[in-house]
């Protein structure tokens, strides 16, 4: 388990946006009726998009729109790790540094955004673009060493081509997610192997 | 090797479109009513038949498990869940299909819910799959727009499909802690019984599948189940998404027929071990979860469950993550040993506390800092938490240290009795 809390300082209010909300209750219509409670994340999910973290009074508010106490809100806010429970800088970057990652050199694209981002993780970066954190197996072990940031991946890297994305980003610019070295996606490096015909 | 014609996963990797029309090309939703036509019975009886086991891990017999659900709906409606909470370290076969695939699960999704006599299905994915929960959603919206599914669609049987986001928990995995998160509450566990085929989602009839058992449903129902039982071995049938990590030369993901040898599917498709096989060290065959095997076993050991079983392992989820001589093999498991910590729910003590426990025995083995004794002690506490837990994290836990101490235990000597004389040394200097 981790230890996960609420912020020290929260800010006055929350309220969904018009858009947002209506997102919300198309989330909340998924569900059967009085089902409501299992649209929980996809609400926190929605209002993390917004404001960049899961604050106090947003918990307060989802718990209200959807008939759950506040209580059974906070549990789910400080469950699930995705949830931010403190501001991070606009670009959120997260290294896998399981074991399949790790074989695969991930300490250097740990260094990568040390250098580049801030020594210690979890804390936005001077020019607030980013902040970076070390997350268990993100689920793409056959392209390690990879990065997620924001809802990309960043793929078959190493400290060089990681310090190359974050600089592309600090220059407002899009890097190409998915594999740096050129193969498309799962397949080997130099071509597949099976399904040829199919290329 | 698996021919190409007997492969399920035909845009594996992503070189076609995932969309609607290029997935009917390649045969999905080909007289899909005509599957339906044979009706609930006829489909559980050849997926049993077709020998089909869980692609999430446990390996439970698919079609057995249909079975459970209650032939006839009552006042509680039947769900279809789908497991594509992929987050067993080393595993990505999933992300493949729903980002590339998605066709395939869709179609087995309506398959397999009126196999069950469920008109819903959720399809719960998890949090860092963003891009594959979109392309999913994309499948979704086009079989609905398609009436393939939905209200009123061409196959008689109304069905909707709902996508469900995660948000970040290992734990979710686990069926029943998967139900709990659908429901809107923190992912624990919940006891046995009773099953969610008597009681699941919201209470109802439900069973919950991984997405690649789903996805190969309607391929089997296709072919004839006599095709999928004739690839692999008795009780081990099929064919399966391999995922090779680690380090090899061309790491990648492949559907290969089970009982490959492990050896020959590394060489002919991940380019072999990085080094050369000589320079192999031990394998983790089956995700995180699993107990290693060393070089000696790799040798010759098939990929399928039963041979994995015999050599003490799992085929898991078929995740084979390779590690060369130049591994600090102690590191590689207590970085394991940190994952479980850092994800265990906290609902039952002995996976709380002891996966912190053996994270921090594991942290000093790797730098020798124990006495030989600890190790002894160490696995003893694995015995302790391994079965003594609502849901199987806690086993998961414990395996790969066992694994490490049953194969490894002359490293870990070697390095409390060199930390030892470091420290003699210092203490004579």
């Amino acid at each position: 388990m981790s230890l996960r809390r609420l912020h020290h300082q929260q800010p006055a209010s929350f309220a969904f946006s018009a858009a947002n909300k209506a997102r919300v209750e198309k989330e909340i219509a998924k569900y059967p009726a009085g089902r409501q409670a299992s649209a929980v994340i996809a609400a926190l999910w929605i209002g993390q998009e917004q404001e960049g973290w899961v604050t106090k009074p947003m918990i307060e508010a989802v718990a209200k729109m959807l008939a759950m106490p506040f209580i059974r809100v906070l549990e789910v806010a400080t469950f699930y790790t995705m949830f931010n429970l403190e501001p991070v800088g606009k670009h959120l970057v997260q290294v896998c540094t399981t074991t399949p990652c790790w074989l695969r050199g991930s300490d250097e694209v740990v260094k990568a955004c040390k250098k580049h981002i801030h020594e210690k993780p979890h804390t936005v970066s001077m020019d607030g673009k980013f902040t970076w954190m070390e997350v268990e197996c993100l689920g793409a072990c056959v392209n390690a060493p990879m990065i997620l940031i924001d809802s990309d991946t960043y793929e078959d890297l190493d400290g060089p081509a990681t310090e190359k994305i974050l600089q592309s980003l600090r220059d407002g610019k899009t890097p190409k997610p998915g594999p740096q070295t050129g193969r498309r996606s799962s397949e080997p490096e130099d071509g597949p192997t099976t399904l040829k015909e199919k290329v | 090797m698996l021919a190409d014609k007997d492969r399920i996963f035909t845009n594996l990797y992503g070189f076609q479109s995932p969309g609607l029309e290029a997935a009917r090309k390649r045969g999905n939703w080909d007289d899909t009513k005509k599957i339906l036509e044979l009706g609930p019975e006829a489909i559980v009886d050849a997926i049993k038949k077709s020998g089909l086991r869980g692609r999430g891990g446990a390996g439970f017999p698919t079609g057995l498990k249909w079975s459970f659900m209650p032939k006839e709906v009552k006042e509680r409606p039947h769900y279809l869940v789908v497991n594509a909470d992929e987050s067993e370290p080393g595993t990505c076969k999933d992300r493949d299909i729903l980002r590339h695939d998605p066709h395939t699960l869709v179609e087995g999704c309506l398959v397999a819910g009126f196999a069950m006599r469920a008109h819903a299905a959720y399809i719960y994915v998890r949090g860092e799959f963003i891009r594959e929960r979109e392309a999913l959603q994309r499948a979704v919206d086009e079989a609905v727009d398609a009436k393939l599914i939905g209200k009123n669609n061409i196959h008689g049987w109304n069905f909707d499909i709902h996508i469900h986001h995660g948000a970040g928990a290992y734990i979710c995995g686990e069926e029943t802690a998967l139900l709990e998160s659908l429901e809107g509450k923190k992912g624990q566990p919940r006891l046995k019984p009773p099953f969610p085929a008597n009681v699941g989602l919201y209470g109802c009839p439900t069973t919950v599948n991984n997405v690649e058992s789903i996805a190969v449903a309607p391929e089997i129902m296709r072919r004839g189940w006599e095709w999928f039982a004739g690839i692999g071995r008795p009780n081990n049938t099929g064919t399966k998404v391999f995922c090779i990590s680690g380090h090899v030369n061309k790491p990648c993901n492949v559907e290969e027929a089970m009982g490959v040898p492990l050896r020959e599917m590394i060489d002919k498709h991940a380019g072999g071990v990085r080094g050369g096989w000589d320079n192999l060290l031990a394998i983790i065959p089956g995700g995180a979860s699993v107990p290693l095997i060393p070089k000696s076993v790799c040798d010759t050991v098939l990929m399928d469950f039963d041979a994995l079983k015999d050599a003490q392992s799992g085929l898991g989820t078929a995740a084979v993550i390779v590690m060369d001589k130049s591994t600090d093999i102690v590191k590689a498991i207590a970085r394991l040993s940190y994952f479980y910590k850092h994800e265990s729910c906290g609902q039952c003590t002995p996976c709380r506390e002891g996966t912190g426990w053996m994270w921090r025995v594991m942290t000093r083995l790797q730098r020798g800092e124990a006495r030989v004794e600890e190790i002894d002690l160490l696995q003893e506490v694995t015995k302790e938490v391994e079965g003594h837990t609502i849901c199987a994290l806690g086993d998961a836990a414990a395996w790969p240290i066992q694994g490490l101490i049953r194969h490894f235990r002359p490293e870990l000597e070697r390095r409390i009795a060199e930390y030892r004389g470091f420290v003699t040394r210092r203490a004579a200097e």
